[in-house]
């Protein structure tokens, strides 16, 4: 006969039945998935194509400029001479179309740390869409209050933690998922590789968008579920997205923005989840720095996670 | 039996420090009966429902179930009771068969119990050729009937069903009260049911409570309560021009007799058996009656006669609203 004993609701089971009914609503939706990767998409082939940063160097931008033939008197040349010398203008206009294209090579690689700004942005919007994503789907919780499920899972015996932690793990594995097909898609379009990169890197790419999907994620999650309006969450996202994409490293390096703005993005979490990719991807790997953006991320997703947590938590149990 | 299943004392529940949606409430509910919560929307009927399924934590009192106190051991009342609720709470995106055994999950029921109790289930609320079928394309009976399976996946003790038929038209209410008949009597179960229907209450219910602004005005079986008004209310004609008030009121059961203008309005205990002891009794005199009319009290009049006005609509609160109004919708698309 049956008794109450028999059940054992486990948070690994609970997490798991929840996760997996996510997903597949969310697979049912494939428009929905489209759309939030066609965003980061338009970004990328709009601005990443036609902010062509590394051509103002090339040597094409000289090719009109006309350049006289040049007499210097013998006697400044080294060692002097008694004749004078007369240099060809074309001779000289070449040279120095040669040297400019050496310095736009060195500028764009001492600025961006590649020679072409499509694959400095294109990893940028890895970030974009981890961010995007993990921020809506945390609105996925307030249909969940209205339409009563949240009451029916709170009436049942599953942990409480299974109900925030599945929210956080779907947002989390969305997010993995849609920079796959970012990073999938930037690479037809022509991102370049660097000579470090191995497949064991997307590991570390992986890694580091989950740290980041769990920081978001969380406090998304924990501010929709305390927010009496529906349209409350939606209108915050959409009013510190674009700050906080411009105010990192998305597209442009910080070491080239005011002070203010520098320190902003120095805090910004997307700055270390865009390096730590740029590091893993296309730029020749630099160790300390990528473990410093390791740190700061795990340290962002731990505050941000047990921040978010204990509030959901609270407002679960009231 | 006759022991208390649902034991609630000064039950409170005040919302933003000033609203009391439940004050002080008072219930026993014994088990195997359909206890009923009969009231206008915003009496605090979904509120008592949510504090004793553990959704929401009482502000003061207590309750238990089963013996279990609502807040100490909230977990194990979980265990052991059953929630139908208002919304349809079914996943639209899943299957009905899905939808089972995502409940079935949470509970941690085994896996091979939960199997075979889905498919035992979906055949009870006839659902077993939809099972298969993503539930956005059931209609509201269809729903329903998932939500009370989904509520009776863990074999609960106690099921708590929170205004079971809102949103369904007049055939799919009677069927829906079928099943939860039915249910009943295959489960043993005891049911802790919530309804501004009068007449669900009275078809359904063993014993209910009429709660208002938060508080229990009168408790008690549907025909107790009827019977408390004074019994029925019959009409007669007599073809003779004369008053026989006097007469009627000899006759057995009956309260109270007015004249009313050659027609005889009486106030009588068991009105189907005073009848016709009263035509009797007026023939013996040699009096015809010419007419007569039977009126069982209903509870809407006791309703009337405790609250001191008919069921009114107010919004419990905006998002209730809402929810309310997407439940209905829901229920009509389908």
């Amino acid at each position: 006969m049956s008794s109450a004993n028999e059940y054992k609701p486990s948070l690994i089971r609970g997490l798991w039945a929840l996760t997996v009914r996510e997903l597949k609503k969310w697979l049912k939706d494939p428009v929905m998935v489209l759309m939030l990767v066609l965003q980061p998409l338009i970004w990328m082939g709009l601005l990443g194509k036609s902010m062509n940063i590394g051509a103002l160097f090339t040597s094409g931008n000289l090719g009109n400029i006309s350049i006289g033939n040049i007499t210097i008197p013998g006697n400044y040349l080294i060692p002097p001479v008694n004749t004078t010398v007369t240099i060809p203008g074309p001779l000289i206009s070449q040279m120095l179309q040669q040297m400019f294209s050496d310095i736009g090579t060195r500028v764009m690689q001492n600025t961006f740390g590649v020679a072409d700004y499509f694959s400095y942005m294109a990893v940028g919007m890895v970030s974009m869409i981890v961010m995007t994503t993990t921020m809506f789907s945390g609105m996925s919780i307030v249909w969940d209050r209205r339409l009563g499920f949240l009451d029916k899972v709170l009436s049942t015996p599953v942990p409480r933690g299974a109900i925030i932690f599945s929210k956080v793990l779907n947002a989390t594995l969305r997010a993995m998922f849609q920079a796959t097909i970012i990073l999938a898609l930037a690479y037809i379009l022509g991102l370049q590789l660097s000579s470090t990169f191995t497949l064991l890197n997307l590991l570390g790419i992986y890694a580091a968008i989950f740290l980041l999907g769990v920081g978001l994620s969380s406090v998304f999650i924990a501010f929709s579920l305390r927010s009496t309006r529906m349209e409350r969450p939606m209108q915050i996202i959409s009013l510190i997205m674009m700050p906080l994409m411009f105010a990192s490293n998305t597209f442009f390096p910080i070491s080239l923005m005011p002070d203010w703005m520098q320190a902003i993005a120095r805090v910004n979490p997307l700055s270390y989840l865009t390096d730590a990719v740029r590091q893993l991807i296309i730029l020749p790997l630099d160790a300390p720095a990528l473990i410093t953006d390791f740190a700061y991320l795990s340290i962002f997703a731990a505050v941000l996670a047990a921040f978010g947590i204990v509030l959901s938590w609270r407002y679960l149990t009231k | 039996m006759n022991e208390e299943v649902i034991k609630a004392e000064g039950l409170t529940k005040v919302f933003n420090k000033s609203l009391v949606a439940v004050d002080h409430v008072n219930f026993s509910v014994k088990d195997g009966e359909i206890f009923g919560f009969l009231g206008p929307n915003g009496a605090g009927k979904t509120t008592t429902i949510n504090m004793l399924i553990t959704v929401l934590k009482p502000a003061e009192g207590k309750a238990s179930v089963l013996g279990y106190d609502i807040v100490k051991q909230a977990n194990e009342v979980r265990k052991v009771i059953g929630v139908v609720p208002q919304e349809y709470t079914a996943d639209e995106d899943l299957t009905g068969y899905e939808n089972i055994m995502l409940c079935a999950d949470l509970y941690g029921i085994p896996r091979e119990t939960a199997k075979k109790r889905a498919i035992e289930l979906l055949e009870l609320v006839e659902l077993t050729d939809f099972k298969d079928k993503r539930v956005e394309t059931y209609s509201g009976g269809m729903r329903r009937r998932l939500e009370l399976a989904c509520g009776l996946i863990n074999r609960p003790k106690v099921l708590f069903l929170d205004e079971p038929t809102l949103g369904l038209d007049v055939q799919t209410r009677a069927a829906t009260w079928d099943y939860i008949k039915r249910l009943k009597k295959e489960y043993g179960m005891t049911l802790f049911m919530t309804t501004h229907y009068l007449e669900e209450a009275d078809a359904l219910c063993d014993r209910i409570a009429i709660i208002d602004h938060g508080k229990i005005i009168v408790t008690g079986a549907p025909s107790e309560l009827k019977d408390s008004l004074g019994g029925d209310i019959i009409t007669i004609s007599i073809k003779e021009n004369v008053d026989v008030v006097d007469i009627i009121r000899s006759v057995e059961h009956v309260k109270e007799v007015k004249n009313e203008n050659g027609a005889y309005r009486i106030k009588a205990e068991a009105g189907e058996v005073t009848a016709p002891l009263i035509i009797e009794a007026l023939r013996k005199k040699g009096y015809t009656v010419t007419k007569l009319s039977l009126t069982e009290p209903t509870l809407n009049e006791v309703y009337l006669e405790y609250t001191g006005r008919a069921m009114r609509d107010i919004e419990e609160s905006r998002e209730a609203f809402r929810a309310q109004r997407i439940t209905l919708r829901r229920a009509r698309g389908g």
